[in-house]
């Protein structure tokens, strides 16, 4: 077998944060080698120093046999390595062929931009992925899922031989999925390499043929995919075992209702949503991308305007049109996107903990009460497992695991009624996904009322006491939560389109 | 997997400070003692404590002025309407105690009241109605620039019926207690609005908040927070703190001078960018913004003292600012 890349004896340092320890990778020719680990055990690190984006403090990087040590990513693009980030890295306001090309516009005479060649050419790019796509249309007015899309157009447009893809799925539907995969598996026929980072186990079994398993920054062990499994490979990943308890619906008639909400409305994408939500009960939001999940989550939250509607808090109509206004009534929101919307990356793990509860801790004069500020963020700290090495770390360098925690214990602190979560395990390994079930289970057994938004069915399943289903903005149908329901029951209703012809209400 | 925390007990406020600033701003730091000692060895009249005192005393308007930008700035601000704020706030203070004959602190407090106003003003154009921080304070600068000049007839203001005003930044209280360091007030103050301002930013909830706006402003909306009433307050404070600088200055030339105010903007701005504040916000000190203007009126006084003719002065300032922002980056990677 061809080894195109090996990593051997890697050491990677940040200030307070030995991110690798001795990490090692091989990927052979034609290969799809998943990596995984829990959240904070390296993936994204080792990663970022294949691609030059890091620089090793120790160990070797064998590219086709060769010591390399790219610095920048044009010169480990020169070698034949493509990375697809976690975080998108497109400009918005240029458009998808501007986006794939940038840096090396095909040109005309007088280094006149050739835009009609670039558009054809991304256009052919697009074809050999089965990706209905207009090249002119500007990224920004992409949903995530096409953006993330272009990214993989962009990276195959180098024609790299080495491709790494950081949780390309997070935010793909099913159908984009399934068409992600034919790609990876044209691409592996022709001899290409994929290093695939993913927590999803199924995804896993689908696509990858040899794992290697990492945890806190060191190498546990390479195995082959189809034959091990999937609790071994958990095992290793977390170094004991995972098991849940099937999921008890309780009886919630007699509970008070928490919120109440009548007749939201906003243009197509909130089309009349009507529910009720008690204390003590999960309420789960499933549909597919752009069934204006998040849109109802943020109109209730007052990010967003509406155009008419009703919202009830604890049985009183409330006047919600900000933010500020929603968490005064108790409702805590945590976004989907939680670098954009949930946290100030460059302060610390406390000022971001104590964010919308500064009141608290503050005298009457203004002046911040640092040590019980202190206090409650180490106690937070404490209860959600959050890995820093200091509560006064700058979030940005911890990883996407343990920021979500952050934006949960923001929300906790503050004691809030209802909680909407959005996508709350997006990128998040298995071990914190299961830490963040079970801190819902404790908010719902403490009397809060939980929405929880996810793209994942087994997850709203998992957790959820009843189940509201979405479609084109509108509430095709609310489940019972437990086994009578099904994944197949939830996908006849996120699929009842109001016109069969027209596409998926993707685009916004 | 337990999680391994330690709440570190910091000293006081003052060990805090001069920790975090010392951490950050070395780099600012160490060019300032580069270039005292470079001055000193160029020239024998350099070191001198008269001169030392004069390079003191024309830090004092711009650093007070940079250090109110600096807050704007770590919100991911700017103000370009500061040089101008500056000299409105002293005719203010000029019609109070020239025209009306008000009492000495009535005249101060409407200078610093003034600016206030005006700081009120331009954070409610860009927390309320949107205008690119860049623009609103466009239309401030050239607002109060006019305004100046219409209330004071385009004529000077001067204080001479106000005996005490000059005194407010050329008397010094420090010479009262220590004769011989006779350090004028204008320079006392400059250190006294640094303290105040550092010792707001690190510990109230108002520069809790100017910090987490310039870091991620969607993040404290989403928190909950009334994120534009907070962003008016920031305004706010640094325009009574421009106020300040409009007082210090009349108090200087014993007048309000009307057509003086622009650019001492972009001096000030530049004085922040040199200590190491980032122009796309969320990061900053007071400590570091007091080296920077230092740094130019060092760099200024330095040259003259070693007779390099004017153009070349403005000529190495520019260079400075470059380099010392080029320098802060590379350290930065």
């Amino acid at each position: 077998m061809d080894k195109i890349v090996e990593m051997i004896g890697i050491d990677k340092g940040f200030p307070g944060v030995q991110a690798l320890k001795d990490a090692q990778l091989e990927l052979r020719k034609g290969e799809v080698h998943a990596l995984m680990g829990e959240n904070g055990a390296g993936k994204s690190t080792l990663m970022k120093v294949l691609s030059g984006i890091y620089k090793k403090d120790a160990g070797e990087i064998l590219i086709r046999g060769k010591s390399e040590e790219p610095v920048g990513p044009r010169e480990a693009q020169a070698l034949g390595i493509g990375i697809i980030h976690q975080e998108l890295s497109l400009m918005n306001d240029l458009s998808a062929a501007q986006n794939i090309f940038i840096g090396r516009e095909p040109r005309r005479s007088l280094g006149r931009i050739d835009d009609a060649a670039m558009n054809r050419q991304a256009a052919e790019l697009f074809a050999a992925m089965h990706l209905d796509l207009d090249p002119a249309v500007l990224v920004g007015d992409l949903t995530i899922a096409k953006q993330q899309m272009i990214e993989i157009a962009k990276a195959l447009s180098f024609d790299s031989e080495i491709l790494v893809m950081d949780e390309p799925t997070a935010a793909l539907n099913d159908a984009e999925i399934a068409d992600l995969f034919v790609i990876i598996n044209e691409l592996k026929a022709k001899g290409h390499g994929i290093i695939y980072i993913s927590h999803k186990m199924d995804e896993l079994k689908r696509i990858a043929d040899r794992v290697t398993i990492m945890r806190d920054g060191q190498y546990v062990g390479t195995v082959e995919a189809k034959e091990t499994p999937v609790a071994k490979i958990i095992a290793m990943m977390v170094g004991r075992e995972v098991n849940h308890e099937p999921l008890v619906v309780p009886d919630l008639s007699e509970f008070p209702v928490a919120l109440e909400v009548r007749g939201l409305t906003r243009g197509k994408e909130i089309r009349d949503v009507s529910f009720d939500l008690r204390k003590g009960e999960v309420l789960g939001f499933a549909g597919l991308m752009g069934a204006g999940r998040t849109e109802v989550a943020r109109a209730i939250f007052g990010a967003d305007p509406l155009e008419a509607g009703e919202i009830l808090v604890a049985g009183e109509t409330t006047r919600i049109t900000s933010p500020y206004d929603a968490v005064k009534a108790g409702i805590g929101y945590l976004s989907e996107d939680r670098k954009r919307y949930g946290l100030a990356v460059t302060m610390d793990v406390a000022a971001n903990t104590v964010m919308p509860n500064l009141e608290r801790f503050t005298s009457s004069t203004g002046v911040l009460n640092e040590p019980a500020i202190d206090v409650a963020t180490s106690d937070m700290v404490d209860k959600l497992k959050i890995r820093t090495p200091s509560i006064h770390q700058e979030v940005r360098l911890l990883s996407g695991g343990n920021q979500q925690k952050i934006v949960v214990g923001k929300w906790l602190l503050r004691d809030c009624d209802i909680f909407i979560f959005d996508e709350p395990t997006r990128g998040i390994d298995v071990g914190a996904k299961a830490e963040i079930y079970k801190l819902i289970e404790d908010l719902t057994a403490r009397g809060k009322a939980v929405i929880m938004i996810s793209s994942e069915l087994p997850e709203v399943m998992r957790l959820s006491h009843r189940i509201l289903v979405m479609c084109e903005g509108r509430v095709t149908g609310i489940l019972p939560g437990g086994e009578e329901t099904s994944q197949e029951d939830i996908m006849t209703l996120a699929t009842q389109r109001e016109t069969t012809q027209q596409n998926a209400g993707n685009m916004q | 997997m337990t999680a391994s925390v330690d709440v570190k007990k910091e000293g006081g406020f003052l060990a805090g400070l001069i920790k975090s600033g010392a951490h950050q701003k070395l780099l600012a730091f160490a060019s300032l003692i580069m270039l005292l000692i470079g001055f000193s060895l160029g020239s024998p009249n350099f070191m001198q404590m008269s001169n030392m005192i004069a390079i003191l005393q024309a830090t004092s308007v711009i650093g007070v002025l940079a250090i109110g930008v600096t807050l704007i700035i770590i919100t991911g601000g700017i103000d370009l309407s500061i040089g101008t704020m500056m000299t409105f706030c002293a005719v203010i203070s000029g019609v109070f105690l020239t025209y009306w004959g008000l009492p000495l602190p009535i005249g101060v407090l409407a200078g610093i009241g003034a600016g206030a106003f005006c700081g009120f003003c331009s954070g409610t154009f860009v927390a309320k109605m949107k205008i690119p921080p860049f623009i609103a304070t466009l239309g401030m600068m050239l607002i109060l620039k006019g305004l100046s000049l219409v209330i004071s007839g385009t004529r000077p203001i001067y204080f001479n019926d106000t005996p005490g005003f000059s005194e407010i930044s050329r008397g010094s209280l420090i010479e009262n207690i220590i004769p011989g360091l006779p350090i004028p007030n204008g320079v006392l103050i400059l250190f006294l609005v640094a303290i105040g301002t550092a010792y707001v930013l690190s510990k109230t909830v108002l520069g809790r908040y100017t910090y987490a706006l310039g870091s991620n402003e969607e993040a404290v909306r989403l928190s909950g927070v009334n994120a534009d009433r907070w962003k008016i307050a920031i305004y706010t404070f640094a325009g009574s703190i421009c106020g300040v600088a409009g007082v210090l200055i009349a108090s200087r030339l014993n007048s309000a001078q009307p057509a003086l105010g622009l650019g001492y903007e972009l001096e000030a701005i530049a004085a922040v960018v040199i200590g190491g504040t980032s122009l796309a916000g969320g990061r900053g000190t007071i400590l570091g913004t007091l080296i920077g203007a230092l740094i130019m009126s060092v760099l200024t006084n330095g040259l003259r003292v070693m007779s390099v003719a004017q153009e070349w002065q403005t000529v190495a300032t520019g260079a400075i600012i470059i380099l010392a922002v080029y320098a802060d980056m590379s350290r930065k990677k």
